[in-house]
Parts: C-alpha cells; sequence; structure tokens
C-alpha cells in the first residue's frame, strides 16, 4: 500500500516534470496575477485596519470592525445602496429580455443582406467608448442645445433639464445602456437558435405550424439555458454596477439618486483618502456579491440542470 | 368539404398570418436600424454644421451652413494628439502584452495531462468573483511597486483577463486533437516546440479575436488611466475626451470675446467634432473585422 502511493507519487512527478514546458508558459501570467491581483487581496486587511501609508499594510494598528460600523451607521449607506439596487435591477430588467428579442427578430429574417446590416448596425454603438457614450448623452439631453429636448418640444412634451433631474437619472443610465449594448449582448442567443436542428421547423411546418408558433415552440425553448446561464451571472452582479459610466453621468444636481457603491468608493478613497473606510465598503461590496452569485447558482442548480459550477 | 380543400384553406390561413408577421418584424426592425444609427450619424453631421443652426434644432436630416471650424480648431489642440499617440501606443503594447500572457495559460490549462490543472483554472478563475477592490489594489501598485504614472501601469498590471483565458481555452480544448500532441511527442518534440510552430500557427482565429477585444478595451478605456495617471502628458485619448466633454474644458479655453452660450455652441462643435476623430478608427474598421468578434463571443457561449 504504501509502496503504491509512492510509486503513484513518484509517477505525478514523472508527469510534472515532463511537462515543465507548459508550467514555465504560465509563469508571466502568474506573477502578474500574483503581484496585481492576489496581493491586492491580501491588501484588503486594511479595511480592518487604521491604514496610514508611512506605517504600511502590515504595520498599521487594528481598527477591528470600526469602519464596517462606521458605514453601516451613515445615512450614505442606504442612500448608495438604494441607488446601487435600483440601477443594477432596472438595468437587468430592461437589458436582459431586450437581447432575446432581438435575436428571436433576427432569426426570423431571410433577406440575407438585411440581416447582416442589421446586425452590424445594432453591434455599431457597442464600441462607442464609455466616454464618448456620456458625452454624447450630455451633448443630447443639453436643455438649451440638445437635440432631445428639442424634438420632444416638437410634439408637445417638456423634458426640462433631464441631465440635472435626479428622478432622470436611472432612465437615462439604462435606456442609453440599452441603446449601446442590446444588440451585441444577442450574439449569444443568435449562437444558440444557429444550432437548431432545421428538420425541428421542417416538422412544425409538416404540422401546420405558422411562424408564430415556429418561435412560440421552437426557438423560446431552445434559448432557455443560455438566458438562465447569463441570467446567473448578471444577477451574481446586482450589486456592482460599472462605476464608469455613472461616475461620468454624475452632476451635483442629481447625485441624490446617482451616489452608488462604487463612486462612492471611489470618492472616499481616491479623493478624500480616507483609505481603511472606502476599502471596507469595497470589502462589503464583494462579499455580498460573491454570496449573491453562489446563492444564485445553488437556486438554478436545485430548480434544473443548468449552473455555473 | 373534402380533407384536401380543408389543409387547403389551413394553408392559406397560415401563409397570411405569416405575412403579417413578416410586415411587423421588418418594419420593428428598420425602425431599431434606425434608433441604432441616427445618433452616430447626428454627431457627423452636427461636427460640420452651422453650430447656431444645430442649438435651434434646425439640423435633423442633413447638414446646413457647412463648416470646418471645429475640426480646424481640434487639429490645433497638442493635447488631444499626445492623446492619440499614447493611445495608440498603449494600444499596441498592452495588446501584445495581453496576447503573451492569456494565450499561453489558455493553451496550457486546455492540456488534460496538466498535473493541477483544477488548481491553476481555480487560481486564474476566481479572480473574476472576488477581488481586493479599488482601495487596496492602488495602494499595492503605489506603495509596493512604486507605478503610479508610469507607462507600464497602463500596460501590465491589468493585462491578465480570466475571460479571454476561457474563452481561448474553450477553441483549444474543441480545435486541437489529442492525437496531434500524441504525434509529436512520439517525433521528440517538446512542449515548448509544439506550442509555438505547432499550436500557434493553427489557432489565428482566437489570436485574431483576443486581439481585436483586447485593443478595443485598450483604446476605450479611461478609468485606469483616471486613477494611475498623473501628468497631463501620459494621458491617453480617453482621459483628454473626458476632459472636453464631460469637465467641458473646452467652454471655458475656447473663443474668446463672445458670449456664454456663444462660446457654448462653438466648444459644442468641437466636442462633435472630437467624438468622431476619437471614434473613426475603431468604427471603420469593425464592419471589416466583425466576424471575429462575433466568432470570439461564439466560441466564448461554449461551455468549456
Amino acid at each position: 500500500m504504501a509502496l503504491m502511493k509512492r510509486q503513484s507519487r513518484n509517477l505525478t512527478w514523472i508527469r510534472i516534470k515532463r511537462n515543465w514546458g507548459l508550467y514555465l508558459l504560465m509563469v508571466p501570467a502568474i506573477i502578474i496575477f500574483i503581484c496585481f491581483t492576489y496581493l491586492p487581496m491580501y491588501g484588503v486587511i486594511i479595511a480592518f485596519k487604521n491604514f496610514k501609508p508611512a506605517q504600511g499594510i502590515w504595520g498599521s494598528s487594528w481598527a477591528g470592525l470600526k469602519y464596517f460600523e462606521r458605514y453601516f451607521s451613515s445615512y450614505m449607506f442606504s442612500n448608495t445602496i438604494r441607488n446601487t439596487l435600483v440601477i443594477s435591477i432596472y438595468t437587468i430588467a430592461v437589458t436582459f429580455p431586450l437581447p432575446i428579442f432581438l435575436a428571436l427578430m433576427c432569426n426570423q429574417m431571410y433577406a440575407r443582406r438585411f440581416k447582416k446590416f442589421f446586425q452590424v448596425s445594432t453591434y455599431l454603438p457597442h464600441f462607442i467608448s464609455t466616454v464618448v457614450m456620456c458625452g454624447m448623452i450630455i451633448l443630447f439631453l443639453s436643455p438649451s442645445s440638445g437635440v432631445i429636448p428639442k424634438l420632444c418640444s416638437m410634439v408637445g412634451i417638456r423634458t426640462g433639464d433631464l441631465m440635472g433631474n435626479a428622478n432622470a437619472f436611472s432612465s437615462i443610465y439604462v435606456w442609453t445602456e440599452a441603446w449601446q449594448h442590446v444588440g451585441w449582448d444577442s450574439i449569444m442567443y443568435i449562437a444558440a437558435l444557429s444550432a437548431v436542428d432545421p428538420q425541428l421547423y421542417e416538422a412544425a411546418v409538416v404540422d401546420g405550424a405558422n411562424k408564430w408558433q415556429k418561435m412560440r415552440y421552437i426557438d423560446i425553448p431552445m434559448l432557455i439555458p443560455t438566458a438562465v446561464t447569463l441570467f446567473i451571472l448578471r444577477s451574481g452582479s446586482v450589486m456592482s454596477v460599472g462605476f464608469e459610466k455613472v461616475y461620468l453621468l454624475q452632476n451635483d444636481l442629481n447625485i441624490a439618486s446617482s451616489e452608488i457603491i462604487s463612486t462612492y468608493v471611489y470618492k472616499m478613497g481616491l479623493q478624500s483618502n480616507q483609505y481603511s473606510y472606502s476599502a471596507a465598503i469595497g470589502l462589503f461590496n464583494n462579499v455580498v456579491n460573491f454570496v449573491l452569485l453562489l446563492t444564485v447558482n445553488q437556486i438554478a442548480r436545485r430548480m434544473g440542470d443548468t449552473s455555473l459550477f | 368539404m373534402t380533407m384536401a380543400q380543408k389543409t387547403n384553406r389551413n394553408r392559406v390561413r397560415r401563409l397570411r398570418s405569416d405575412f403579417v408577421f413578416d410586415c411587423v418584424m421588418y418594419a420593428l426592425a428598420v425602425l431599431l436600424v434606425i434608433v441604432a444609427l441616427y445618433p452616430m450619424y447626428f454627431i457627423v453631421i452636427a461636427s460640420i454644421s452651422d453650430p447656431n443652426l444645430v442649438a435651434r434644432g434646425d439640423i435633423l436630416l442633413l447638414p446646413k451652413g457647412i463648416t470646418l471650424a471645429g475640426y480646424r480648431h481640434l487639429f490645433s489642440m497638442s493635447n488631444l494628439w499626445t492623446g492619440y499617440g499614447n493611445t495608440i501606443l498603449y494600444t499596441l503594447v498592452g495588446t501584445m502584452i495581453m496576447l503573451g500572457v492569456n494565450i499561453p495559460v489558455a493553451y496550457v490549462l486546455s492540456r488534460k495531462d496538466l498535473v493541477g490543472r483544477r488548481l491553476f483554472t481555480l487560481f486564474f478563475i476566481f479572480p473574476m468573483f472576488f477581488g481586493g477592490g479599488l482601495i487596496p489594489t492602488f495602494i499595492i501598485l503605489n506603495n509596493w511597486f512604486h507605478m503610479l504614472d508610469t507607462f507600464w501601469v497602463m500596460v501590465l498590471p491589468f493585462s491578465v483577463i480570466a475571460y479571454y483565458i476561457i474563452v481561448a481555452r474553450t477553441f483549444f480544448n474543441t480545435s486541437l486533437p489529442q492525437e496531434l500532441w500524441d504525434a509529436a511527442q512520439i517525433d521528440g518534440c517538446g512542449n515548448l516546440r509544439y506550442f509555438f510552430t505547432i499550436v500557434l500557427p493553427l489557432s489565428k482565429a482566437i489570436i485574431a479575436v483576443i486581439a481585436l477585444w483586447a485593443a478595443v478595451g485598450h483604446w476605450n478605456s479611461y478609468f485606469n488611466a483616471m486613477i494611475y495617471l498623473r501628468s497631463p502628458e501620459r494621458y491617453p485619448l480617453q482621459l483628454v475626451m473626458r476632459n472636453i466633454l464631460i469637465n467641458n474644458e473646452m467652454a471655458a479655453a475656447a473663443m474668446t470675446g463672445s458670449a456664454a452660450a456663444e462660446v457654448n455652441r462653438q466648444a459644442n462643435l468641437i466636442k462633435y467634432g472630437a467624438i468622431v476623430v476619437s471614434s473613426l478608427p475603431i468604427m471603420t474598421m469593425y464592419p471589416f473585422v466583425q466576424k471575429y468578434f462575433n466568432q470570439g463571443v461564439m466560441i466564448g457561449a461554449l461551455k468549456g
């Protein structure tokens, strides 16, 4: 028994030695990952310390849960969490079903050239950078010279200063997000639909199905596994709204509904230099995300056979 | 009614409902294309039209009062062109580094005979779900590596991307048959030689996909630059764009001697032009390389 164990250990060792080249190929990535991704995970302990740059991460004194308590009891706690959740759930509600809809449409197009044109033009906005996108939003919504207030006033709607309206912020964020990414997000579903066996459609036609019925009884069921997987991924990040776009769209007038956790972390940490406090908020956010992902994944695994891991 | 008549009537009804379905769908599709393209088209016509007409809402379909003043001003802005140059440099070097670190890892993780494969996979995937966060990363980069405001901070620290690794690994899993490695091994070919002389030439498709993703990512990113760069001469294009578009740097500094509203309109003209100038390379390149992008997403959609 002991002999066998030693033999198998030897065998493993031989296999490692024979494949030394493979390990060598991973070295650069491993070094980069340890330095810039795993070391910051160690650095997260500053959330439990009174971090002072001069004393270093380990040398600073312990603070326990002080900074977490401070965040939980501050008025920004409910504020940032509410704004984050509103924007995030609103985004999922809009941008999750729309790509499915678009893919179903695309799958029904038989004019090949138009289909191609349709795809290229709906994907195109995806490649606009966040900065340019936000610049466009601000230009288009400007009350004095923007094209959207002008178009609205033509049909008799007074919009006022949309960027300065805290109530409009989440809608502006979500619908521009939809404009930019819905086409691109539909690719995954289009790919899933292209895997449908054509015989299914033929059989449906023989049974007298019209286009609507083919879509309802063949296409939609085909998309469900892909949709579930993507939904798990999305709901795991319900507490993390992208920093980049919200930060650029923020201004003093809409801050009441646009201050989300990540922008607050940035301001506390890098603009007010409250490193530990800000790290604590970030850590809290990450942990919630992680737990959410695991929970949703568990639920999905219970309900069906689709899960990430 | 005979059976034949009945099926015939059903068929007619079906064709009619299909016709309605098609009409609704194509109408909707045309509408969506307009919604997707019009804002970009508007930017282009607004960038060459008289800013006063734009502000009045007269420019909707065609450019009017054509002027190149906006572009003329843009060409004289040296910080924009420094940003352009920096971005090209960051994009080139950053993309090379990303390819260099991610592709080999993806290949190695696709090898079933790798001892510790699960462990290494976990090592690379875990940060997708949990991370140190902005502040600890900043402190490590700043206090330990002293990389604040350097060229390397823009291309090196965030170059390992788990998603690229997963996509490329899936590609290697499905497109490189085990027999190929077996045969090469019998001929005395080692891992490194096999990777560089056989795997890489066979994987041009996935290399193109990752390269394009990485290049677009570098071209469009402003966040890392905003956090880690201090000196304006290192700013990439997107950060310069942020100052022009969001922080309204132009309106304050632009043409002198006119009323605030007029300055604002001139600044808008420059903004429209700046959007065109900064987005042009990707927008014009995209239709030609789109098949690679789509391929990549589809490879990623397969489960590894």
